[in-house]
C-alpha cells in the first residue's frame, strides 16, 4: 500500500495556522484536501468535504482533535474523518507527515480523483 | 466452601437490580449490616446499574459504563458473592435453599425478593418477529442502537413515560419515529389532557410522529418486522418496533413458593412476604393493593427492608405522594396527585399560555392541594408536592397558588424554588441515587463542598437523571448561606458552569484568558468546543476592551473571514449603506466590482442594502480592496455585532414624517457599527407611527412623534416574532444616542451569547430593563460611558485591514499542487 503512495512536500507547518486549516487543490481539479494543525502542532489530512453536504471542512473550528463544520455544524474526527454521534458519515483521510519542519501529504499515485478533469467546488 | 462453618446467616438476594441493591446498601450502612453471607443472583449478565438511565443511554447522553451503579469490586471488597447471568429457579421452603438455572444451590436464613416487573407484552400477532424489543434493560438498548445503526424507520407502541423517551432517544439516533397510543393523549395516567397534547405538539414539532387512538393489531413481517397495522386501517412501515406499553410485576418465582401474590407479591408494611424470612421490595411487591413503578418509593421501601433485616422492628412503609417528569431534553413536564377535580368538593385551577408553551393545573380539595400538573415551567414541583405530602393548608393563597411560589408567597423575584429551610432532614431530594436533604447538607458542611459538581461526585445527588438538580442547588446555597437561584444551561457539555456564573468569575477573578477560564471552572475538554470557545472570547472581549486579543480561531468562519460563507464555499460580501442611504459612486464600484470579479449574483437585501453573493475566498481581499476605494466599508452582515439600521426617509421628503429619521439613523448605524455583541442587532428608525422602517421588530426601535422619539427594545422578526417593548420617550436625538449606547452596553454585559435582546428581555423583564436604563440615570451614563470607550478599540474597518493583508493565509490558498 504505503510504496503506491507519493509524498508531496506542500511547505512549511507554519503555513498553517495553529488550530487551524489550509486547502490544498489540485491543477489538474481533483477534491480538494484540508491539512490540518491542531494545538498540540498535530497535522492530519482530509479531502475537504464534510460527509454531510460537503461543506469546506477547511473553515471548521478545530478543538482538541477534530474540527466542526462551518455549514451545519457536524463534529469530524480529524483522525478517523467519522463524524462524531448522532451523525453518521465518514470524510476521507489523506496519509501526512512532518519532516523537518516540512508537511508532506501522501497522495496514491492513481488516486482516480487527481485524474478527473473537473472538481467539485470551485477552487481558484 | 466454609459455608457451613461462616456463623453468619445466609441472605439470598433473588434480583440484581435497582431496589435488591439498593436495600444491600442501605443494610451495609446500618450497625448490623455486616451479619449476613450475602449472594445475589441477577438473571442480567451485568452488575447492577441505573435502569433509568437506559434513556439516556439511548438517546447518547451517557454510555453504559457511566450508569453503573456498583462495579465488581464493589461487590467483592463487601464480601458479596454475586452471581450474574443466572436466574433463580426455584425456592424451598423446606429445604431453605434457593437453586439457579444452571443449578447452583445455596441455603438461605432469609430472601430479599427484588424481581422488578417484565414488560407487557400482549398476544400480538409478529410480537416475536426480529427488529422487536421492549424498553427494560441493557439487552434491549443494545438492540435498539444496532437497528439505529443499519435501519431508518422505528415505531414506538406506548405513549407512557417509557415509550416517549424511547421515541425521543431512537429520534436522536437519526431515526424517523413513530409513535402508536392506544389512548387520544400521551401520558394519560400522569397528565390530563390539556397537558398531554402540548407534550404531543411539541414533540411533533421535533419530528416525532403520533398515532393516538391508535389500537395495534398486528406486526406485519416475514424475516423481520416491516411494519405496524392498526385495527383501523392505518399501516405504519417500520423496521424496529419498540413495545412500551406497561409492566407486569414479576412474580412467578413467589407463586411458585406459595408466597401470597396479587397483582404483585404481596407485603405488609415491614416489606414482609406471607413468609416472615422472605422479604420483598421493588417493583415486583404489592404494598396496601398499590404496585410501584417509580424508584421514589422503592428508595423508602429499601430504608424500611434493610431496619427490618438488621433487627429494627419497628421500621414501617408508608407510600407518599409521587411525582413524576419526563426525561427527554427542553421537554419539562410535571405532574403530582390527583389530575383533576374528583368531586363536587375539588376545585380545578388552571392556568395557559399557548405562545410560551405554558400550562399548569392545580386541584383543590377542601382547602388543601391534592394536584399539581405542570407543562412548560416546572420550576415549583417540589414546591406543590411538598404542599400535597404535608396536606398544608393553603385557604389563605389559594388564589395565588397557580400562579406559583414567588407570587404566592410573594417573594422578591429570583427567589423561587422550594423552602429549603422548613425541609425536613430525611425528604428524599434525589430520587435516582436515593440522597436525602440531610446527607447532602452534612457532605456539604463535612467536607466543604462550593459547588454543583462537588456535591454531585461526593452525594451522587443529581448525579443521574438531573431532574433535582435545581432543589441540589438550593441546597447548596442555602447551606453556604447564598441567595436561592435556578439554575442556568451550562454553557456546553465541557463544562458544568453556566453563562452567568462564567461572566462573574471572569470580571471577579480577573480571568483573562480562555485557558484561564477553562481552568478555573474545570473544564472536561482543554480546548473547549465549537460551542464555549466563541462563548468564551466574546465575553473576554467584552470584559477587557483593548486588554483581550481576539482570538481568531475560536470565530465561526464568517466571523474569522469577515463574510458569509454559502452553501457552495463562496462567499457574500454587504457593505454598509447607512441607514440604507446610498449615492451613485458608490453604486457604480459596486457595479464595476461585480464585472470586475464577475460575481454572480446582486442581490438587494432585507437589510436595505445591496450583497455580492458568490465572491470566491481568494477573492475576498481584492474584492474589499476595491470597494473601500470608493469609501465603502464591512457592513457586518456576517457578524454577532451591528447589521443594520432600517430607515425611512422621515421628515426630509415624507409628508407625515415628524422627525429626520433617515439622519438619526444614520447617526445611530456610525455610532454602534463594528462593536462585538452576543447576537445580531439591528436597528431601526421610523418617521412617524405608520413605521414604514418596521422599528417594531428591530432590537432597538426608535419611533419618531411630534413630541419627540419613542424608544423600544426588544423585538425580533426572525423565527420567533416579537414586538418591542416601550422603553422610554425622549426629546432629543442627543438623549436617544445615549440610550442606544446604554442599551447596547447592558445587552452585551448580560445577555448570554447567542441569545439575542428578544428572548433575553424575555428572561429578565422589560422592567428591568427599565430600571436599569430608564430610572437610573447615573447608571445609564455610566453603560454609555464603557460602550464608547469599548467602540474606541472596535471600530476599524475589517475589510481595509485584509485588503491591506492582516490574515492573508485566511485567504490565499496553499501553492496549488501540479498533477501527482
Ligand atoms: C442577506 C439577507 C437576506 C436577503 O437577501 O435579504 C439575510 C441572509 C441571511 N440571514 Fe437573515 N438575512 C437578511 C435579513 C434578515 C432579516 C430582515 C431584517 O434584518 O430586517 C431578518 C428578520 C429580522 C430579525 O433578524 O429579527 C433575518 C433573520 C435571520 C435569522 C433569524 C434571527 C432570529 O433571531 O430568529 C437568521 C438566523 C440567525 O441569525 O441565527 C438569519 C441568518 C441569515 C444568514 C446569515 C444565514 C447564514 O448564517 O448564512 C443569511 C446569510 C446570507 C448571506 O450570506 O448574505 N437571518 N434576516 C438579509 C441581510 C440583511 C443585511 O443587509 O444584513
Ligand atoms: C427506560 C426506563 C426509564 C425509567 N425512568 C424512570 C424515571 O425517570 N424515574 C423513576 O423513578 N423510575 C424510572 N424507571 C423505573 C425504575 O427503573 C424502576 O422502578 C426500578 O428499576 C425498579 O427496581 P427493581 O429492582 O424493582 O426492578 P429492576 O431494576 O428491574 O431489577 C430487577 C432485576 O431482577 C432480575 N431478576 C428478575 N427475576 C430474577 C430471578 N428469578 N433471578 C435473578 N434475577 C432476577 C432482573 O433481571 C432485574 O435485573 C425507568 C425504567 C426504565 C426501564
Ligand atoms: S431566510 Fe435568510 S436564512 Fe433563510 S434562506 Fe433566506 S436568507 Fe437564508
Ligand atoms: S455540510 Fe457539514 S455539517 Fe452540513
Amino acid at each position: 500500500m504505503l510504496e503506491a503512495l507519493t509524498w508531496k512536500k506542500i511547505g512549511p507547518l507554519a503555513n498553517i495556522p495553529v488550530r487551524g486549516s489550509r486547502r490544498l487543490c489540485f491543477g489538474s481539479g481533483g477534491k480538494p484536501i484540508a491539512v490540518f494543525r491542531t494545538g498540540e502542532d498535530k497535522i492530519f489530512a482530509l479531502v475537504d468535504e464534510c460527509p454531510h453536504k460537503q461543506g469546506p471542512l477547511s473553515e471548521g473550528i478545530v478543538s482538541g482533535n477534530s474540527v466542526t463544520c462551518p455549514l451545519h455544524n457536524w463534529v469530524i474526527g480529524l483522525d478517523t474523518g467519522l463524524a462524531a454521534e448522532p451523525d453518521e458519515g465518514r470524510t476521507e483521510t489523506i496519509p501526512v507527515k512532518l519532516v523537518n519542519g516540512e508537511v508532506y501529504v501522501g497522495l496514491l499515485v492513481e488516486r482516480p480523483v487527481l485524474e478527473r478533469p473537473t472538481i467539485e467546488r470551485k477552487c481558484g | 466452601m466454609n459455608m457451613m462453618t461462616d456463623p453468619r446467616e445466609s441472605l439470598v438476594v433473588i434480583g440484581n437490580g435497582m431496589a435488591g441493591m439498593r436495600t444491600v446498601e442501605e443494610m451495609l450502612k446500618l450497625p448490623g449490616g455486616k451479619r449476613y453471607r450475602i449472594t445475589v443472583f441477577g438473571a442480567e449478565p451485568h452488575v447492577n446499574y441505573n435502569r433509568i438511565m437506559l434513556s439516556s443511554v439511548l438517546a447518547g447522553d451517557k454510555s453504559v459504563e457511566e450508569i453503573v451503579i456498583n462495579s465488581r469490586e464493589w461487590y467483592a471488597e463487601n464480601g458479596i458473592t454475586l452471581i450474574t447471568g443466572d436466574a433463580v429457579k426455584t425456592i424451598d421452603r423446606e429445604a431453605r435453599t434457593v437453586t439457579s438455572a444452571a443449578g447452583v444451590t445455596v441455603p438461605y436464613d432469609k430472601i430479599l425478593l427484588a424481581t422488578g416487573s417484565r414488560p407487557l407484552a400482549p398476544p400480538i400477532p409478529g410480537l416475536g418477529l426480529p427488529g422487536t424489543c421492549a424498553f427494560r434493560d441493557i439487552a434491549d438498548v443494545d438492540k435498539m442502537l444496532a437497528a439505529a445503526k443499519t435501519h431508518k424507520r422505528a415505531v414506538v407502541i406506548g405513549g407512557g413515560l417509557l415509550g416517549l423517551e424511547a421515541a425521543w432517544g431512537l429520534k436522536q439516533r437519526g431515526m424517523s419515529v413513530a409513535l402508536v397510543h392506544l389512548m387520544p393523549t400521551l401520558m394519560e395516567r400522569q397528565l390530563d389532557a390539556a397537558a398531554g397534547q402540548l407534550l404531543q405538539r411539541d414533540l411533533d414539532r421535533r419530528g416525532i410522529a403520533f398515532f393516538t387512538d391508535g389500537q395495534t393489531e398486528e406486526i406485519t413481517g416475514t424475516e423481520r418486522v416491516e411494519g405496524v397495522q392498526l385495527a383501523d386501517g392505518r399501516f405504519i412501515p417500520a423496521d424496529l418496533v419498540v413495545l412500551a406499553i406497561g409492566i407486569r410485576p414479576n412474580i412467578d418465582l413467589a407463586k411458585a413458593a406459595d408466597l401470597d401474590v396479587n397483582r404483585g407479591i404481596v407485603v405488609t408494611d415491614d416489606m414482609r412476604t406471607t413468609d416472615a424470612d422472605i422479604f420483598a421490595v421493588g417493583e415486583c411487591v404489592e404494598h396496601r393493593g398499590s404496585v410501584f413503578g417509580l424508584v421514589a418509593p422503592i428508595w423508602d421501601q429499601a430504608k424500611v427492608c434493610a431496619a427490618r433485616l438488621t433487627g429494627d422492628e419497628s421500621a414501617l412503609f408508608t407510600s407518599r405522594a409521587l411525582s413524576t417528569s419526563l426525561k427527554i431534553t427542553g421537554v419539562d413536564v410535571f405532574s403530582a396527585g390527583a389530575l383533576m377535580a374528583e368531586g363536587e368538593s375539588d376545585d380545578e385551577i388552571t392556568l395557559r399560555d399557548d405562545n410560551r408553551g405554558l400550562y399548569k393545573k392545580i386541584v383543590v380539595r377542601d382547602g388543601k392541594l391534592v394536584g399539581a400538573v405542570m407543562y412548560g415551567d416546572v420550576a415549583d414541583g417540589q414546591w406543590y408536592l411538598g404542599l400535597i405530602r404535608d396536606k398544608s393548608d393553603i385557604s389563605e393563597i389559594r388564589d395565588k397558588l397557580v400562579f406559583g411560589r414567588a407570587f404566592a408567597e410573594s417573594l422578591p423575584a429570583g427567589k423561587t424554588g422550594p423552602d429549603i429551610a422548613s425541609m425536613p432532614d430525611d425528604a428524599q431530594v434525589c430520587g435516582c441515587n436515593g440522597v436525602s436533604k440531610g446527607s447532602i447538607v452534612c457532605a456539604i458542611r463535612e467536607k466543604s463542598l462550593c459547588s454543583l459538581s462537588q456535591v454531585r461526585s461526593h452525594t451522587k445527588a443529581s448525579a443521574s437523571c438531573g431532574q433535582c438538580t435545581g432543589l441540589v442547588e438550593a441546597i447548596l446555597a442555602d447551606t453556604l448561606g447564598g441567595a436561592v437561584e435556578k439554575k442556568a444551561p451550562s454553557i456546553c457539555d465541557c463544562a458544568t458552569a453556566g453563562h452567568d456564573e462564567v461572566r462573574q468569575a471572569i470580571l471577579a477573578q480577573g480571568l483573562k484568558t480562555m485557558g484561564a477560564v477553562r481552568a478555573a471552572f474545570n473544564w472536561k475538554k482543554a480546548e473547549g468546543c465549537h460551542k464555549c470557545r466563541p462563548a468564551l472570547n466574546y465575553y473576554l472581549l467584552c470584559a477587557w476592551p483593548g486588554e483581550y486579543v481576539d482570538d481568531s480561531r475560536s470565530r465561526f468562519i464568517n466571523e474569522r473571514v469577515h463574510a458569509n460563507i454559502q452553501k457552495d464555499g463562496t462567499y457574500s460580501v454587504v457593505p454598509r449603506m447607512w441607514g440604507g442611504v446610498t449615492t451613485p459612486s458608490e453604486l457604480h464600484a459596486i457595479a464595476s466590482v461585480a464585472e470586475k470579479f464577475n460575481i454572480p449574483t446582486v442581490k438587494v437585501t432585507g437589510g436595505q442594502r445591496i450583497d455580492l453573493l458568490g465572491v470566491k475566498k481568494e477573492d475576498l481581499p481584492a474584492v474589499w480592496g476595491d470597494l473601500n476605494k470608493a469609501g465603502l466599508v464591512s457592513g457586518h452582515a456576517y457578524a454577532k455585532g451591528l447589521r443594520t439600521v432600517k430607515t425611512c426617509v422621515g421628515s426630509e421628503w415624507c409628508r407625515f414624517g415628524t422627525q429626520d429619521s433617515t439622519g438619526l439613523g444614520i447617526k445611530l448605524e456610525k455610532f454602534c457599527w463594528g462593536s462585538w455583541t452576543p447576537h445580531k442587532v439591528k436597528f431601526a428608525v421610523s418617521g412617524c407611527p405608520r413605521n414604514c422602517a418596521e422599528a417594531t421588530i428591530k432590537d432597538m426601535g426608535v419611533v419618531c412623534v411630534e413630541a419627540g422619539y419613542d424608544i423600544l427594545v426588544g423585538g425580533n422578526g426572525g423565527i420567533d416574532v416579537r414586538v418591542t417593548d416601550p422603553l422610554v420617550r425622549v426629546a432629543s436625538e442627543d438623549e436617544v444616542m445615549e440610550y442606544a449606547g446604554a442599551f447596547m452596553q447592558i445587552y452585551r454585559e448580560e445577555a448570554h451569547y447567542l441569545e439575542r435582546t428578544a428572548p433575553w428581555i424575555a428572561r429578565v423583564g422589560i422592567d428591568y430593563v427599565k430600571k436599569r436604563l430608564v430610572e437610573d440615570n447615573e447608571g445609564r451614563r455610566a453603560l454609555n460611558a464603557r460602550f464608547v470607550y469599548s467602540q474606541k478599540f472596535a471600530q476599524d474597518d475589517p475589510w481595509a485591514e485584509r485588503a491591506g493583508g492582516i490574515d492573508a493565509h485566511e485567504f490565499a490558498k496553499l501553492p496549488e499542487l501540479a498533477d501527482a
